[in-house]
């Protein structure tokens, strides 16, 4: 008991810590440090334009499951799911996905047949820092639909 | 490709019409290409598996193109509708352009 009570004594001053090192991060990052090697939703929309054709894109259909908070952003585990009765007639091509944050906002692309059946996918990919995870459905009608969702990032997938 | 056997879960039966659930998994370190070697300081180039397809009797069901964000070991679970036996066939290509195969049959009553 005294052992939990000494644990949770340490992890609240390594919060502090941590909280402090942020507060300076975000100061450097308004001056000179600038994040220009990492993507920004700005460039992340970019891509996703370009990936899904140019075409607007509505909010809807798609539907993620993230951890919100995610211990470690080397696998950070995703399941998208869409709404689409997967038939030769109306189903979903291509399944698109983006980090805002990450230095290269891509990070797949999915492509799918009618056989598929039912769009729903998991994988597990790799966040460089707590962002914005986007994804990006087009339909085989060629209409998109998105969603995104932000995922919080304790330690960050090294290296992304 | 330094890998290993891939790991790909299909049902062995399944009635004319189901909808299966597939998994695969495949042993790779995945290399970014942004990541320093500690010693050298340089950068250790880029190795990724970038494409992952997966057929059903020759025809692709499902597809995947993959960046640097993907996970080490990257895991896929996805679903196919099957009309009729056969063999799914999945695919793993890395950057250097070597492949992975893997092959299941299913049997469809």
């Amino acid at each position: 008991m005294t052992e939990n009570t000494n644990k949770s004594a340490l992890l609240g001053r390594r919060d502090v810590l941590r909280a402090a090192a942020a507060g300076a991060l975000a100061i450097a990052g308004s001056s000179l440090f600038s994040r220009h090697v990492l993507a920004t939703p700005e460039t992340a929309a970019r891509t996703l334009s370009k990936l899904t054709g140019g075409g607007t894109a509505q909010e809807g259909k798609v539907f993620l499951k993230l951890p919100e908070i995610a211990d470690n952003g080397n696998t950070v585990p995703i399941t998208i799911s869409i709404d689409s009765p997967m038939t030769e007639a109306d189903y979903v091509k291509a399944v698109h996905v983006v980090a805002e944050g990450n230095p290269r906002p891509d990070v797949v692309t999915f492509n799918l047949s009618p056989s598929v059946g039912k769009a729903v996918i998991s994988t597990r990919m790799r966040l460089r820092e707590t962002q914005n995870v986007v994804v990006a459905a087009v339909m085989s009608d060629g209409s998109v639909y998105f969603t995104k969702k932000m995922v919080k990032v304790t330690i960050g997938g090294c290296g992304v | 490709m330094a890998v290993t056997n891939p790991r790909v879960k299909v049902p062995e039966t399944a009635k004319k019409g189901d909808i299966i659930q597939i998994k695969t998994l495949i042993f790779h370190d995945m290399e970014t290409g942004i990541r320093k070697d500690k010693k050298t300081g340089k950068l250790i180039p880029r190795m990724i598996i970038n494409k992952f397809v997966c057929s059903f009797n020759g025809k692709e069901v499902f597809s995947a193109n993959m960046h640097r964000a993907i996970a080490a070991n990257p895991y896929f679970a996805f679903h196919a509708r099957v009309r009729e036996s056969g063999t799914f066939d999945f695919t793993w290509t890395d950057d250097k352009g070597e492949t992975v195969k893997a092959s299941r049959k299913i049997a469809v009553t």
